[in-house]
C-alpha cells in the first residue's frame, strides 16, 4: 500500500515538473531532449557541488579559524 | 421589479449645456431644478446597501515566476522549431512569405504569429471542438483525433455523449429542444419560414419584429427598442452611427471586441480607462472637459462611455451607480452592453440596471444580446424613442443587414414572456432564481476549495485561474476525460500570465451536475496543483451553512 502511495506521489511530482516547465505540451522527441538537458544540468550541478563544496568549506573554515583563532594573541602582544 | 420611479431620473442638469449634442434632446429631461448632488447621494445610498464583493486575488509570487519559466521553455522550443523550419529540417505547416516577398516587410514574424505557431498549436485540441447537439446543460461532442500534433484533425465518426456543458452562455437554459416549449416557434416557422431576404429598411420589417421590439421595450422599461439580427454587429455597427469624428469614446480596457471594433470604425478618439476603475474614468473625463480635443482645444462634440454589464473574461459587474454619477457630473453619455448580464442578473433578470436598483433612464443606450440568456440570436438597442428612431434610419445594421428571422424572433418573445410571467407561469422567475442559486453555490464551493476565481459573487461567469501554459492543456483534457466540457482561455484573450478556465453557470444545471463538476474540480485541483488561493478556509469543507457562518466571523 505504502509503495503504491509513494509511486503515486512520485508520479505526481513528475507531472508537476511536466506542467511547470511546460514540457507537458512538447512533442515526445522534444520532451526527451528537454529531459536530457535538465538531467545533465542537474547532474553537473550535483557533481560540481560534490567536488568543490567540501574544498571551499575546508578553506573557509581555515580562513575563519585563522582570524578568530589569532585575534586574542594580537590583542595580548 | 425594475423600478422606473427610482431615484435619479435625469434631474441632474446644470443649466448651461453645450448645444451640439446629437442625442441630448431625447435623452434628458431638461428640468435642471436641483444641483443634483443630493439626488445622486440617494442613488449612491442604494449602491452602498448592496455590498459589491468582487474578488481579484493575486496569486503568490512563485506562480508568476513558474508561469514565466513555462513560457520561457515553450519559447525556446518554439525558436528551435522555427529554426528547423527555416532550414528545411521540418515541414512548414503554416503560411510563410513567398520567395519574391522576402525583401518586403515581414508578414508572419510578430509575436502573435510565433505564439500561434509554437505555443497555441500544441494545445489546440482544447479549442474549437465541434458539438453535435443542443448546447443545453449536457451536450454531445464530435470525437476527433490528430496524427500530427494538432496541425490537422480528423473525425473518428464517434460522438462523446452527455458531456456536462460548462461553457455555453445558456444562462437561463432557454437553449432547449423541448417540443412543448418550442410550440409557438414551430408555428411561426411554418407561418413565415426562415428567410427574410431583405433588410429592415426595405422589405424585411415584419409584424414579428414590431411585436418583439414592443416587448423588449416593455421588458426593459424604456420608451422604445430596436432589434438586430446579429449581436456582434449590434455593437460594431451602431456605435459608428452614434459617434463620429470630434467625439470622444471612453472605453473600459476589457471591453469586448465588438465594442472595440465599433469604436474604431466610428472614427472617434478612443481613450481607455482601467477596468472598472472610477478614478481612472473620472481623470479621463476631467481631462476631456478641461483640455478638449487635441491641438484645436475645442470641446468634444460628445463623450460616450462604453462599458459592459458583466465582463465575460473577468466575471466582474460594472460599477454602474458610480459611472452614472460620473456621466451625469461630466455630462457624458453612457452606452451599456448587457450582452452577458441581461437575463442573468437582477431579481427578475432585467440586467445590471435592475441589479443596482437603478432606473433604465439613467443609461442612455442600453444594448444587449439575445444570443445568451434567451437562447436565440441577435441583439437590441433600447432607450429613448429619439435614439431608437435615429438608429432606425442611420444604423448600418438597419440599412444593410438582413433582419432577424421570425422563428428566432418568436423564440426571444417566448423566452421574454416566460421571464416576465406573461405566459401565466412563474417558470421564468424560477429560472432566474435558480441561476442565482447555482451561481452562488458554484462560486462558494470553488472559493472553499481554495481556487482563485475572479469576479463578482453574483456573476454567472466564473473564471478559474490556471496561470501556467501547461496546465491549460492538461486541465481541459482531463476535464473532458471526466465528461465535462470546459472553456479554457489564454493569451491573447487574457494577459499572458493569467490563463484561465471559464465556467458559465446555467439555470438548467442541476445540483447533481454541479456537484459532479465540483468534485472533478476538487480532485483535479489537487492533482494539477491549482489551488493557489491563500484565503482558503479549509481544503475539504462541509457544505452546511452553519459552518460557513462560523468561519466568516
Amino acid at each position: 500500500m505504502d509503495i503504491k502511495r509513494v509511486k503515486d506521489y512520485i508520479y505526481w511530482l513528475y507531472y508537476q515538473y511536466l506542467l511547470i516547465t511546460c514540457s507537458y505540451v512538447l512533442e515526445p522527441w522534444e520532451r526527451s531532449m528537454f529531459h536530457t538537458i535538465t538531467v545533465t544540468v542537474f547532474a553537473m550541478v550535483v557533481y560540481t557541488a560534490y567536488v568543490f563544496v567540501p574544498i571551499h568549506v575546508r578553506l573557509a573554515f581555515e580562513f575563519f579559524s585563522q582570524i578568530f583563532g589569532s585575534q586574542p594573541e594580537s590583542t595580548v602582544s | 421589479m425594475a423600478n422606473p420611479s427610482a431615484v435619479c431620473n435625469g434631474h441632474l442638469h446644470h443649466h448651461h449645456q453645450k448645444q451640439n449634442n446629437l442625442l441630448k434632446s431625447g435623452i434628458y429631461k431638461k428640468n435642471g431644478i436641483t444641483k443634483g448632488m443630493k439626488k445622486n447621494g440617494v442613488s449612491n445610498g442604494t449602491l452602498h446597501k448592496k455590498t459589491i464583493t468582487e474578488h481579484f486575488e493575486q496569486a503568490p509570487m512563485y506562480v508568476a515566476v513558474l508561469t514565466f519559466l513555462g513560457f520561457g521553455v515553450g519559447t525556446i522550443f518554439g525558436y528551435l522549431r522555427d529554426f528547423m523550419r527555416a532550414w528545411g529540417l521540418e515541414k512548414r505547416n503554416v503560411a510563410a512569405e513567398r520567395e519574391q516577398q522576402k525583401d518586403f516587410v515581414p508578414l508572419y514574424q510578430d509575436f502573435e504569429n510565433f505564439y500561434t505557431r509554437n505555443l497555441y498549436m500544441r494545445i489546440r485540441d482544447n479549442w474549437n471542438r465541434p458539438i453535435c447537439s443542443v448546447p443545453g446543460p449536457q451536450f454531445d461532442l464530435m470525437e476527433r483525433v490528430t496524427d500530427d500534433y494538432n496541425w490537422t484533425f480528423r473525425f473518428t465518426g464517434r460522438t462523446i455523449k452527455n458531456v456536462i456543458n460548462m461553457g455555453s452562455y445558456n444562462y437561463l437554459g432557454f437553449a432547449e429542444t423541448d417540443v412543448n416549449a418550442l410550440k409557438t416557434v414551430t408555428i411561426e416557422l411554418q407561418k413565415y419560414g426562415t428567410g427574410i431576404c431583405s433588410t429592415r429598411q426595405e422589405m424585411g420589417s415584419l409584424d414579428k419584429h414590431v411585436e418583439l421590439e414592443k416587448l423588449v421595450a416593455k421588458f426593459l422599461g424604456v420608451e422604445d427598442a430596436m432589434v438586430f439580427g446579429m449581436g456582434f454587429a449590434t455593437n460594431s455597427m451602431n456605435i459608428p452611427a452614434l459617434v463620429g469624428k470630434g467625439c470622444l469614446i471612453l472605453s473600459d480596457e476589457l471591453n469586448h471586441t465588438s465594442l472595440v471594433l465599433g469604436a474604431r470604425l466610428s472614427g472617434a478618439t478612443i481613450r481607455i480607462f482601467k477596468h472598472n476603475n472610477m478614478q481612472s474614468l473620472e481623470k479621463l473625463l476631467r481631462d476631456a472637459i478641461i483640455y478638449g480635443q487635441p491641438r484645436s482645444r475645442r470641446a468634444w462634440r460628445k463623450i460616450l462611455i462604453l462599458v459592459e454589464g458583466i465582463y465575460s473574461m473577468e466575471g466582474s459587474i460594472v460599477r454602474l451607480p458610480e459611472i452614472v454619477f460620473l456621466k451625469k457630473k461630466y455630462k457624458a453619455y453612457l452606452y451599456l452592453d448587457e450582452a452577458h448580464s441581461i437575463g442573468a442578473v437582477g431579481a427578475t433578470g432585467r440586467g445590471v440596471v435592475e441589479y443596482f436598483g437603478m432606473s433604465p433612464d439613467d443609461v442612455d443606450v442600453l444594448m444587449g444580446t439575445f444570443t445568451k440568456s434567451f437562447g436565440a440570436a441577435g441583439g437590441y438597442i433600447a432607450g429613448k424613442k429619439d435614439l431608437v428612431d435615429f438608429l432606425r434610419t442611420h444604423s448600418h445594421s438597419a440599412v444593410y443587414a438582413t433582419s432577424m428571422c421570425p422563428p428566432v424572433a418568436e423564440q426571444i418573445i417566448r423566452a421574454m414572456k416566460c421571464l416576465m410571467g406573461l405566459d401565466g407561469t412563474t417558470q421564468g422567475l424560477q429560472r432566474v432564481r435558480q441561476l442565482g442559486k447555482n451561481t452562488r453555490y458554484f462560486r462558494r464551493r470553488l472559493h472553499e476549495m481554495g481556487f482563485i476565481i475572479y469576479g463578482n459573487d453574483d456573476s454567472p461567469v466564473v473564471p478559474l485561474l490556471l496561470y501556467m501554459p501547461g496546465k491549460i492543456g492538461a486541465f481541459a483534457r482531463r476535464m473532458l476525460e471526466k465528461n465535462i466540457g470546459v472553456v479554457v482561455v489564454g493569451f491573447p484573450a487574457t494577459p499572458i500570465t493569467e490563463s484561465r478556465a471559464r465556467f458559465c453557470v446555467s439555470a438548467a444545471h442541476t445540483r447533481e451536475m454541479l456537484d459532479t463538476v465540483l468534485n472533478a474540480l476538487d480532485e483535479l485541483g489537487d492533482f494539477l496543483h491549482l489551488k493557489y488561493s491563500r484565503y482558503s478556509k479549509s481544503s475539504h469543507p462541509e457544505l452546511y451553512e452553519e459552518t460557513r457562518l462560523e468561519l466568516e466571523d
